[in-house]
């Protein structure tokens, strides 16, 4: 298969279109936990209550014409090949928890990827809507639909006190979690950013690195997401978080000048070393692949770059990950062949967008 | 030592495990721990979890606790009729075993909540269309009748005649007419 079409075939809405403040939000995300009133969670669950939820819900699907964000497939998670689970897992489309620990597991994909429906994971639902930029709201709106027309079909456990009823105590209320993708290197370089994270951890907040393990964050990229679902309205939350990363854009930005201003030669050298790396390596690990995409990706925002579209960032941080690589070549690779793999990949799609000009 | 996976470099990372009480031990060289430890990484590195912390914070809760020794004296664990799990159960697993439990641990819940979601302990979103907008509407109702009270304490009067138009409106639209939901 092509580099193009096999990018072209992998690369979900989310990271090939743009949306507000794009330069630093990556994407939005809104999901929302849902359970049927009447069987055990997942937890608990026998074998044939959970078969009972997945043809349930292939019964939904098929008798109601629900069309709005695109036809929708069911995949069973049991008939998946580890490659593919892998692969939607890179692609945030579904949890690892899924994946590897929900036998009875099932997704609902649309076709652009901007949906997807969890069942039998945590908790028997789990709707999930996934934009590009800044979209907090309109993700929103589109999860609302989402459960609307699941609900005209599902009783869903709820008590007029605690809301909807999950299996996790930490989610009960609304069910509903919103999170933030942000790319902040200006941060990261004046080393604001350790100042910041315990003030937005006040506030009810969550940041963490979300490539990295623990708190190291891969390739500057963060995900902020609220920590509360009881007590506040959906709106509300979103409007929280929202604010906080707007405070954060703002920061972010005022760090990207000043260090335009401060160190602009060195800023510029730093990204094309980096552009050097990408575009003429021959091994390269994950760690180095993500700072290198790091600063290139800066550098287009800055204006140093202008041959390359925003988005490579994006695609390429998903793209070089384990389980795509395999994909790309059809089959196992140890880490030191992925490491080769990953160098070609990245210096292929380079080679692409400089042949485009 | 030698590492036991490639057998040729020497092991630099050594891990225990420990499992119903059966002990073994892992010995690998970094390159090896790397090959492994991503594998680690994609099934979410499920020694310690979040239910863990969870249960943990349930267990230092005092009131928490003494409600269960409670219980415990009474001879009357309770247990949910929908899954039977008991609450100490529940303080063990971190999670609830079906809807029901909700209800059936309703007087247990408030101090596990408020903790949880930063002193909140009762839902103020997003009500299914089935139940319908009635819970909003009598939520309101509530709401501006304890503002008409104090209002006509205050004696002002012409703010409460408002309040008062604005509770028959509400009112109105109250039994039975929430066709179609909201």
């Amino acid at each position: 298969m092509s580099l193009e079409r096999f990018i072209n075939q992998a690369v979900s809405s989310w990271m090939s279109e743009e949306g507000p403040d794009s330069d630093i939000v990556l994407s939005s995300r809104i999901r929302l936990a849902r359970n049927f009133e009447d069987f055990k969670f997942p937890t608990l669950f026998s074998h044939e209550e959970a078969q009972a939820i997945i043809v349930k819900m292939e019964e939904i699907l098929r008798e109601s014409n629900f069309t709005k964000f695109g036809q929708m497939e069911l995949l069973k998670i049991d008939e998946l090949q580890p490659l593919q689970k892998r692969v939607l897992v890179e692609k945030h489309l579904i949890s690892p928890n899924l994946a590897e620990d929900s036998p009875y597991g099932a997704v609902l994909l649309t076709e652009n990827e901007e949906v997807s429906i969890m069942i039998n994971e945590e908790d028997h639902i789990r709707i999930q809507c996934l934009f590009p930029g800044l979209q907090l709201t309109e993700a929103l709106e589109a999860a609302n639909e989402v459960d609307d027309w699941l609900e005209s079909h599902i009783h869903f456990g709820f008590d007029e006190k605690h809301g909807y009823l999950t299996s996790c105590p930490t989610n009960v209320g609304t069910g509903l979690r919103a999170s933030v993708m942000m790319h902040l290197p200006g941060l990261m370089l004046t080393q604001q950013i350790n100042r910041i994270i315990p003030a937005i951890n006040q506030l009810g907040l969550v940041v963490r690195g979300i490539y990295g393990e623990g708190s190291e964050a891969l390739g500057n990229i963060f995900q902020i997401s609220n920590q509360i679902t009881l007590g506040k309205s959906e709106e509300d939350i979103c409007r929280d978080l929202k604010g906080v990363v707007s405070q954060l854009i703002s920061q972010e930005r005022s760090a990207r000048e000043a260090l335009r201003k401060t160190s602009n030669i060195q800023l510029e050298d730093r990204v094309f070393r980096s552009y050097g790396v990408l575009s003429n390596c021959r091994i390269i690990e994950t760690k180095e692949a993500a700072k290198c995409l790091s600063d290139v990706r800066l550098g287009i925002d800055m204006g140093y770059i202008d041959h390359l579209p925003k988005n490579i960032l994006n695609e390429l941080m998903i793209l070089t990950q384990p389980g795509f690589l395999q994909q790309y070549a059809g089959g196992h690779l140890r880490a030191n062949e992925r490491d080769i793999r990953r160098a070609a990949l990245i210096r292929e799609r380079l080679k692409m967008e400089q042949d485009k000009r | 030592m030698i590492c036991q996976e490639c057998n040729q470099r020497p092991a630099a990372l050594h891990f225990t495990k420990i499992i119903n009480g059966e002990k073994t031990e892992v010995n690998l060289c970094e390159k090896c721990a790397q090959e492994k430890g991503e594998m680690f990484m994609f099934t979410g590195g499920s020694g310690f979890t979040f239910n863990n912390l969870l249960a943990g914070l349930l267990n230092i809760d005092p009131t928490v606790q003494k409600q269960n020794q409670n219980t415990f004296h009474q001879e009357e664990i309770l247990q949910c009729n929908g899954c039977s799990m008991t609450f100490p159960q529940f303080i063990k697993v971190g999670r609830f075993g079906c809807a029901h439990c909700y209800e059936t641990f309703k007087e247990q819940l408030p101090p596990v909540l408020r903790r949880l979601h930063s002193g909140n302990w009762s839902h103020s979103g997003k009500i299914p269309k089935r139940i319908g907008g009635g819970i909003h509407l009598k939520k309101q109702v509530e709401s501006l009748k304890n503002e008409l009270k104090e209002l006509i304490q205050q004696e002002e009067f012409e703010k409460a005649a408002q309040i008062r138009d604005e509770i028959r409106t509400l009112e109105k639209e109250l039994p039975g007419s929430n066709k179609g939901g909201e």
